[in-house]
């Protein structure tokens, strides 16, 4: 496939095919952070991808694979910590959130030996995929959508109200943890297209500027991935055009179409 | 004797040091319909919740009925105005069929609304989508937690004479919560008067006539209560809000500071 061949030889057709599979992923879980209120859990999570990092390089881990598994740790960490309720959970998440990424740094810095683009672990580095890395995001992405395709009403429910989701039935804890399993997953994916700092606006930007063009959940969904494919496609140009950085670069991209949809559509036409 | 549906044996809910409900035995039968009233904090909810299954105990037991199928209409449903929904969505949303959701609507009067966003929906009608809900999982047991809540006076009444409609149509059990004293007293089989144990329980007219009773809720709300007879125009009527319940509307009647006082402190002798 000499077509496929020469393509995919090209970092700017690599960085859109990896940006818009994140896209794929980013929307329907950018909508539950955003209909959970999860904004600064994701920040969280993210922030902690920094340690993933660190630790991977330390113990020669595939990277994407230390930092699913250093987020599928913290939020079990999250969990439990906020069953206690000795801190309130945004007190607990900011806590959290700033010390893994501490710890992160602090952890690379110690490993003198290692030269790591910190720059582009925080803001991504999105013009330097490899065909590894397009590995990791389509079958992240596979993995994620079959989830979510499987689970969809039991997530949505539990979303809804997560009493009602268990009296009738549903494994709500199984539910939640699945989701925060994705969370992990995706984020270690996109970190490297925006960066441990930058992740939550991909998963929330298009999702909230969705709402205002959706009157179901899941064409709120659908309507998120175009949106953040357009960001991506929007963003990697800007960056081609105005030399500007990649991952900051989707996320004005998005941030104009936030705009844009709020100043033309009123709130009265979303159900 | 009908079939026991739930059965709650000595049961207690206990937070740490901290005693939430004790020593709680209460049957649900086919049939019946159970209130749970009582002053702000005596552990309805938590009462409710261990019926449910949703609050473990800390001691006794809880008995279902095996394959029982539960509706649950809880008490508020805070729907995040970021998740758009319609009717017709958060009903299908139990896996039911398009007909059935249909008809559960029809017969809580709200299938007018079939299409419409649920951000758009009175309190009122909300409440009759969540019972409507509740209903399309044709529940043995049906259990609500303030159901008139935010539910004008005539409309309580017609919720009310719904919930009993439903328990003969459906022959379920129904448990619920309520602060209504006069509604409650005019609508139910059965009364369960709590403050964090079970002070007084049985037909309305016995628990209306117990010292317990007299003593948690204050004299005045006793007497009328005892004495109802279709005084809904009364101004009377609201009182037993007064007990515990914050509506949020300037226009109850505070003038009993005392009983107020009685319900919120007073731990009636068992």
């Amino acid at each position: 496939m000499p077509l496929i061949d020469s393509i995919l030889g090209d970092f700017f057709w690599r960085a859109l095919i990896g940006g818009l599979g994140v896209a794929i992923v980013a929307g329907p879980l950018g909508c539950f952070v955003v209909w959970r209120r999860m904004a600064y859990f994701g920040d969280t999570l993210s922030h902690s991808a920094l340690l993933g990092v660190a630790l991977g390089t330390l113990f020669q881990i595939q990277l994407n694979l230390s930092i699913a598994l250093v987020c599928v740790g913290l939020a079990l960490v999250l969990v439990m910590l906020s069953r206690n309720r000795a801190l309130a959970t945004d007190t607990l998440l900011g806590i959290l959130a700033h010390s893994a990424l501490a710890i992160g740094l602090v952890t690379l810095s110690f490993m003198p030996d290692v030269r790591v683009d910190l720059t582009g672990y925080l803001f991504g580095d999105l013009l330097a995929m490899s065909r590894a890395d397009l590995g990791w995001i389509y079958g992240g992405a596979a993995v994620v959508l079959g989830l979510l395709v499987w689970l969809w009403r039991g997530l949505l429910m539990s979303t809804i109200h997560e009493e009602l989701a268990k009296v009738e039935g549903l494994p709500v804890e199984w539910l939640r943890l699945t989701l925060m399993l994705m969370f992990s997953l995706v984020i270690a994916v996109a970190m490297k297209i925006v960066g441990v700092l930058l992740i939550t606006a991909l998963l929330i930007i298009p999702a909230a500027t969705a709402r205002r063009l959706a009157s179901s959940p899941e064409r709120m969904v659908i309507v998120a991935i175009i949106l953040g494919m357009v960001a991506v496609s929007g963003g990697l140009s800007m960056s081609w055009y105005l030399n500007s950085p990649a991952g900051p670069s989707i996320v004005v991209s998005a941030f104009l179409l936030f705009l844009l949809v709020y100043g033309l559509v009123s709130d009265r036409r979303a159900g | 004797m009908s079939e026991a549906l739930v059965t709650l044996t000595d049961a207690s809910v206990r937070f740490g040091d901290l005693v939430i409900v004790d020593a709680i035995n209460l049957t649900v039968s086919r049939g019946d319909i159970v209130t749970v009233i009582g002053p702000n904090g005596a552990g309805k909810t938590t009462l409710i919740k261990a019926v449910l299954g949703l609050q473990p105990i800390s001691t006794g037991t809880l008995t279902r009925a095996p394959g029982l199928r539960t509706g649950y209409v809880p008490q508020h449903i805070q729907f995040q105005p970021t998740l758009p929904l319609t009717v017709k969505r958060f009903m299908s949303l139990t896996g039911a069929a398009p007909a059935a959701c249909r008809e559960a609507l029809e017969r809580t009067s709200v299938a007018h609304l079939y299409n419409a966003s649920i951000h758009h929906l009175s309190g009122g009608e909300m409440q009759r989508l969540l019972i409507a809900r509740a209903l399309v999982r044709e529940p043995d047991l049906l259990v609500l937690d303030e159901p008139a809540q935010g539910v004008d006076v005539n409309g309580q009444a017609a919720l009310y004479d719904l919930i009993r409609t439903l328990r003969d149509t459906l022959n379920c059990g129904v448990i619920m919560i309520s602060h209504d004293l006069h509604l409650v007293m005019a609508a139910t089989d059965k009364v369960l008067c709590l403050n964090q144990h079970v002070c007084c329980s049985g037909y309305p007219e016995q628990v209306s006539n117990d010292p317990a009773f007299v003593e948690l809720f204050g004299r005045h709300v006793a007497e009328s209560v005892a004495v109802y007879h279709h005084h809904h125009n009364h101004r009377h009527d609201l009182h037993g809000d007064v007990v515990g319940h914050h509506h949020g509307h300037g226009d109850h009647h505070h003038d009993h500071p005392s009983h107020d006082a009685k319900a919120r402190d007073h731990h009636a002798p068992h």
